[in-house]
């Protein structure tokens, strides 16, 4: 099995291209994606709040790419989330505001191979990302890997399973009704596997989303995404 | 207030209908669904979109429980002369939204 987890990381593809159709010209529809409502308010907070410090939001491009970081200021690898909300602290996880903002500045990325640092004070956090990635866990005794190297492609309850990749987060997801986050999403499948959910912004979540992001090296983002 | 998105061309021809689309924010609780603990969800719906042009009504829909959240509408709309196209969204509270655009007839 650790073969072919070999050969499936070969070529790195967005969820994008395992959705249909429908959801593609929804991801692609720049006015109609529904993750743009979310944007709308990020755009319309960043020139309440941010333009003092960052200026135009144009000058966040590329920034989205390379987190999680660490981040010498905080002491510990933080996802975009995460930095957002030690800017602007009281922004609470999957609020409008919150996952406005984020959309927002990843979308200045849209296009830009993701590139995330692993050296120095980031790399116990990817070697922990690593090992939950493939350690099995909940009553199903699933580990990431099982499905998302080993079984990609193949049909899980009607739906086609997916390499996992990190790219177009925040992204708007019908059977959610909203934009989320990534972390969101990584719940999600905790609680797929009927294991015990890590907290918003737990250490957990973070050392998985900076380990995801090492496996989508060079993946592009199109965000806001739009999933199933 | 109930946000929303509109978009309209940025010049039509006169006469020839040209795509409006509009998308609003809201969650379109369709009134059947219940909380964990067997709650029941009150119905909260955008139950009426009215799009005017220069004052004069062109389009309107009555919505229903059946359209799911963050509604996206797309109507055609024609024009003879230049003006304002102003859409307005209500929901079953009273809350109301609105956007408007004007068109140029090239």
């Amino acid at each position: 099995m650790w073969l072919s987890a070999l050969f499936a990381a070969v070529t790195v593809a967005s969820g994008i291209e395992y959705q249909s159709d429908a959801v593609k010209a929804m991801q692609a529809d720049s006015f109609g994606n529904p993750g743009l409502l979310w944007v709308d308010r990020g755009a319309e907070l960043w020139k309440q709040k941010c333009t003092g410090c960052h200026g135009d939001v144009a000058s966040m491009k590329g920034v989205a790419a390379r987190y999680p970081r660490h981040s010498p200021q905080l002491g510990r690898v933080v996802d975009l989330e995460q930095r957002i909300q030690a800017c602007m602290p009281g922004l609470a996880w999957e609020s409008r505001d919150l996952l406005g903002l984020t959309a927002l500045v990843a979308r200045q990325s849209n296009g830009i191979p993701i590139s995330v640092d692993v050296s120095g004070p980031a790399a116990s956090t990817h070697e922990r990302g690593r090992s939950l990635y493939f350690e099995r866990q909940g009553q199903l005794n699933l580990a990431c890997t099982n499905c998302h190297d080993a079984n990609v492609g193949k049909t899980l309850l009607s739906e086609p399973i997916s390499q996992g990749q990190p790219a177009d987060w925040p992204a708007y997801r019908l059977e959610w009704q909203s934009l989320g986050s990534l972390q969101r999403r990584l719940r999600a499948c905790y609680f797929g596997v009927r294991a015990e959910m890590p907290a918003f912004g737990s250490d957990d979540l973070v050392a998985l989303e900076l380990y995801l992001a090492v496996r989508a090296k060079g993946l592009k983002a199109s965000v806001p995404g739009v999933r199933r | 207030m109930i946000e929303g998105r509109l978009r309209v061309p940025g010049s039509v021809k006169a006469g020839e209908p040209f795509e409006v689309r509009v998308l609003i924010l809201h969650p379109m609780e369709n009134g059947f669904r219940h909380e964990a603990d067997g709650r029941e969800i009150p119905m909260h719906i955008v139950n009426r979109v009215a799009c005017t042009y220069g004052g004069r009504e062109v389009f309107s829909v009555d919505l229903g429980t059946g359209i799911s959240a963050n509604p996206y509408l797309v109507f055609f709309v024609r024009a003879g002369q230049a003006g304002e196209l102003k859409v307005e969204w209500v929901d079953d509270k009273g809350e109301r939204g609105s956007a408007r655009a004007l068109v140029n007839v090239a």
